[in-house]
C-alpha cells in the first residue's frame, strides 16, 4: 500500500488561463519595477517599498485571492501561484503587503466577523493596511504554545500585556496579529490562546526594530504594556488561536515563496556565466538546480491544486518548506564556492554583493515560518509516527 | 486499470523468492509467459497493431510498479522498445537497451553495462541516428562480477545478425532515461514504505524506533526525496507524444539517481545490520537503485546535458524551468 503523504504529491497543470494572466503581470512588472542591483533584488520578500505594494494594490493584485465585496480580485490558487512565482522571479520588493496578502487577510475572511472584514480587507486590497503576525516571544520559539503574552477580560474588552519578538515589519506596519492567552496558564499549552488584532498605534504598544547581519532591519520586538482592545479586536473565537494559526501556516508553507528565496542571485549567476568564460566549469552545477527547481515547482503546483479544491494540506506544504528552503540554501552556499575556484579570475561586483547577502540571510529561509526540526516534526506526524 | 492488473500478476509471478531464484540463475520463463501472454509488452503498441496505444501518462504507474517489484526481467525496456521499433521489426522475446554501443577494432560491436544483458533475448541500441537491434543469441555475454548482477558487456563480431532501423536513434536515451527514473521511483517508494513499517515494528530502548525524533528526521527527509523524484519522473511521461522529450528524460534520471543514492543510505541506516543481509528484501531494491542510477547516465551525466542546454538559451532559469 502507497503512503498517503507521497501519493499527494501528483503531477499538477497550471491551467492554461493563468497564460494570459502572466503576461500581464510581466507586463505590469516590465512598467512598473525600478532597475535596481541584484543585491536589491535578492531581498524579495524582505524588500519593503510602500510606493510599490500601492501600485500593485491599484492595478488589484493585493489581497488579491479575496472576494470582490471587500475589495479583491477573487483570484484563484492557481492564479495566486502565478503572481507570486512572477514578483519572486523579478525580485519585486513585495514586503509591505506580504503578510497582510498572504496570511491575515485569508485569515480574517475566514475567521473574522462580518464588520472586521468589511474594515480590515478593503484596506489590505488598497496597501493602506501593513500586517505583521506576533508569534514569538523571548521564551517563545518552536514551542509555540508556550506563549506568555496575555490578555485579560476588562471592562469594553481586553487588557494586552507582554511582548513579541522576530515579527517581521513590526516598526512599518498598522496592524500584528497576535497569538496571546486569554484564558488558563501556560501548562493549558494550545488551549486558551486566541488571536488578537491590535492597532500598532495604540496607546501602550511600543516597537522596536532589530538590526540584522546584513544591515537591514525586517524584524523588530513588539511591547504591550496595558494596551485597552474593544471587543472587536478579538479574531474567531476566543480559546481557538492554536487551531487558527495552523490553518494560516498551511498558505505561508507551500507556495512559490518556499522556493524562490535564493532565485534572483541563481539568474544573476547565469547571466554572468553567459558572458563570461566559466560557463562549462560550472554548467553541471547549473544543470542540478534546474532539475530541483523543476521537480519543487511541480511539488509547490500539486499543493496548490489541493488548496484550491478547498484542501488545506498542512502536512504536505511542510515537507515542500523543509526540501524548499533547503534548495535555497544551497545557491548561496555553492556560488560563493564557484567564484572563489580561481582567485586569479575577476569577479562581478554585483555578483559579489548579492551572493554574499544571500549567503548570510539565508540561515533565516529554514526559521522563519517553522524551523526544519518542527517541519519534520510535521512530516513524521503525517506519516503517523507521532 | 492496467497497473492493478500488472500488479496482480507480479503478485502471484514476481514474489521475493521469484526475484532470488532468477538473480541466481534459474529459468524466468513463467514470469516472462505471465507478462506475455497477457498482452502488456504491447501497451504502446497502436490499435491498428493490436495493442493498447496507451498514453505515456498512463504507462507511468505501470512502469513504477515493475521497480516495486524489483522485476528481474527487462518488461519495461521490452514495452519501451517495441514502441521505439516498427512493428515489422519487433522480435518475440525479452528485449533490453543499451547504454551505449561501441565499434572496435575488426568490426567488433560490444555494448558495455547491460542492463538485464545476462538474459535478454534482444539488445536494442542507439548507433548515432540509427536504432540496432542486435540478437542476444550470438552475443558473447561477459558478466560484471557483481553479486547477483543482471547486468553485463554484451559483443558480437560483426553486425551481421542485427537489424538496423534508420533515424529514430535520438529517441532512445530519453525514453531509458525516463524509464529507469520510473523503474526508480518505484523501487524508492516500496524502500521508503518498508523503512516505514521497520520503525514502527522494531522496538528498542522500550518504544519503537519511529518514536525518537532523530528517526523520524530521517524518515522526513526520505519522504520529501521520494515525492520529489517521484514528480520528476511523472513529469518525463507528461506528454502527448510516443516518447518523452530528452529534457524531461534527463531531469528525470538525474533527480532520481541523485535521491536514489540518499534514499537506499538512510534505509539502510535505519533498518540496522538485519538490512544487509541476504535474507531480508530491503537489498532486492537497494541493489537496483544503485544498479539503476548507473544505468543510462547519472545525475552526473544528465546534469551537465541540462545546465549547457540553459546556458545556451536565452531564458531565464524560471521560464526555462516552465518550458519543460
Amino acid at each position: 500500500m502507497e503512503s498517503n503523504l507521497l501519493s499527494a504529491f501528483r503531477l499538477a497543470a497550471l491551467p492554461v488561463e493563468t497564460n494570459a494572466f502572466r503576461a500581464e503581470v510581466r507586463t505590469f512588472l516590465e512598467q512598473n519595477l525600478e532597475p535596481v542591483p541584484p543585491d536589491v533584488r535578492a531581498r524579495s520578500w524582505m524588500g519593503f517599498n510602500a510606493v510599490f505594494s500601492k501600485k500593485l494594490a491599484a492595478r488589484g493584485w493585493v489581497g488579491a485571492t479575496l472576494p470582490r465585496q471587500y475589495g479583491g480580485a477573487n483570484l484563484d490558487a492557481f492564479s495566486r501561484f502565478v503572481l507570486v512565482e512572477e514578483l519572486l522571479a523579478a525580485g519585486a520588493p513585495v514586503s509591505a503587503h506580504w503578510i497582510a496578502d498572504r496570511q491575515s487577510g485569508p485569515l480574517i475572511l475566514k475567521f473574522g466577523t462580518e464588520a472586521q472584514r468589511r474594515f480590515y480587507l478593503p484596506r489590505i486590497c488598497a496597501a493602506e493596511a501593513f500586517f505583521c503576525i506576533g508569534m514569538s516571544e523571548p521564551n517563545t520559539g518552536s514551542d509555540l504554545a508556550s506563549v506568555g503574552t496575555r490578555a485579560t477580560r476588562c471592562e469594553g474588552g481586553w487588557r494586552l500585556n507582554g511582548s513579541k519578538i522576530w515579527t517581521t515589519n513590526a516598526h512599518h506596519s498598522h496592524y500584528v496579529i497576535a497569538l496571546v492567552r486569554s484564558s488558563g496558564e501556560p501548562e493549558s499549552r494550545q488551549n486558551g490562546l486566541s488571536q488578537f488584532i491590535v492597532d500598532l498605534s495604540l496607546p501602550g504598544v511600543s516597537v522596536r526594530p532589530i538590526r540584522d547581519l546584513a544591515g537591514d532591519a525586517h524584524f523588530s520586538a513588539v511591547f504591550f504594556d496595558d494596551v485597552l482592545l474593544t471587543n472587536d479586536a478579538l479574531v474567531g473565537a476566543e480559546g481557538s488561536g492554536w487551531a487558527q494559526v495552523n490553518a494560516e501556516l498551511a498558505f505561508e508553507r507551500s507556495g512559490p515563496e518556499r522556493v524562490l528565496s535564493s532565485i534572483v542571485v541563481l539568474e544573476y549567476w547565469i547571466t554572468c556565466l553567459r558572458r563570461g568564460s566559466q560557463a562549462a566549469t560550472h554548467a553541471a552545477t547549473i544543470g542540478r538546480f534546474a532539475t530541483h527547481l523543476t521537480a519543487l515547482r511541480n511539488m509547490s503546483i500539486a499543493v496548490t491544486a489541493k488548496l484550491a479544491k478547498g484542501e488545506s494540506p498542512v502536512v504536505e506544504a511542510a515537507l515542500i518548506k523543509d526540501i524548499g528552503t533547503e534548495f535555497e540554501q544551497t545557491i548561496p552556499a555553492v556560488i560563493e564556492s564557484a567564484i572563489a575556484m580561481n582567485p586569479d579570475d575577476p569577479v562581478d561586483p554585483d555578483l559579489y554583493r548579492a551572493v554574499a547577502y544571500v549567503s548570510r540571510i539565508a540561515p533565516i529561509y529554514s526559521l522563519r515560518g517553522g524551523t526544519r526540526e518542527i517541519l519534520r516534526g510535521i512530516v513524521a506526524r503525517g506519516l503517523g509516527l507521532r | 486499470m492496467f497497473t492493478e492488473a500488472i500488479e496482480d500478476i507480479l503478485k502471484d509471478h514476481c514474489k521475493p523468492a521469484t526475484v532470488r531464484a532468477i538473480e541466481a540463475g534459474g529459468s524466468c520463463a513463467p514470469l516472462w509467459q505471465a507478462l506475455e501472454t497477457t498482452g502488456f509488452l504491447e501497451l504502446l503498441a497502436s490499435e491498428a497493431d493490436g495493442g493498447a496505444q496507451l498514453p505515456l501518462g498512463d504507462l507511468f504507474p505501470i512502469l513504477c510498479t515493475f521497480g516495486r517489484y524489483a522485476t528481474p526481467v527487462p518488461a519495461a525496456q521490452t514495452i519501451a522498445a517495441r514502441a521505439l521499433l516498427p512493428s515489422h521489426a519487433i522480435p518475440a522475446g525479452m528485449i533490453t537497451l543499451a547504454t551505449a554501443l561501441r565499434r572496435e577494432a575488426g568490426g567488433i560491436i560490444s555494448c558495455p553495462l547491460t542492463p538485464y544483458g545476462m538474459i535478454a533475448d534482444f539488445v536494442l541500441a542507439r548507433d548515432a541516428d540509427a536504432l540496432l537491434l542486435l540478437p542476444g543469441t550470438s552475443a558473447r555475454r561477459q558478466h560484471t562480477g557483481v553479486h547477483l548482477s543482471q547486468t553485463a558487456a554484451l559483443s558480437w563480431s560483426n553486425e551481421n545478425g542485427g537489424t538496423r532501423i534508420p533515424g529514430v536513434g535520438a529517441a532512445l536515451p530519453a525514453f531509458a532515461a525516463a524509464l529507469y527514473a520510473a523503474l526508480i521511483s518505484g523501487a524508492m517508494t516500496r524502500v521508503f514504505e518498508m523503512t516505514l513499517e521497520h520503525c514502527n515494528d522494531r522496538v528498542q530502548f522500550g518504544k519503537s524506533l519511529g518514536k525518537f525524533q532523530a528517526v523520524q528526521h530521517q524518515l522526513s527527509v526520505m519522504a520529501e526525496h521520494t515525492a520529489a523524484s517521484s514528480i520528476a519522473a511523472e513529469h518525463a511521461f507528461h506528454t502527448d507524444r510516443v516518447v518523452p522529450s530528452l529534457l524531461a528524460a534527463a531531469m528525470a534520471k538525474s533527480r532520481t539517481s541523485e535521491a536514489a543514492a540518499l534514499v537506499a543510505a538512510i534505509a539502510h541506516a535505519l533498518h540496522g545490520a538485519i538490512g544487509i543481509t541476504e535474507e531480508y528484501d530491503l537489498q532486492l531494491l537497494t541493489r537496483r537503485l544503485h544498479e539503476w542510477r548507473v544505468a543510462h547516465g547519472s545525475e552526473a551525466h544528465w546534469n551537465l546535458l541540462i545546465g549547457h542546454d540553459v546556458l545556451a538559451s536565452d531564458m531565464s532559469l524560471v521560464d526555462f524551468v516552465r518550458s519543460v
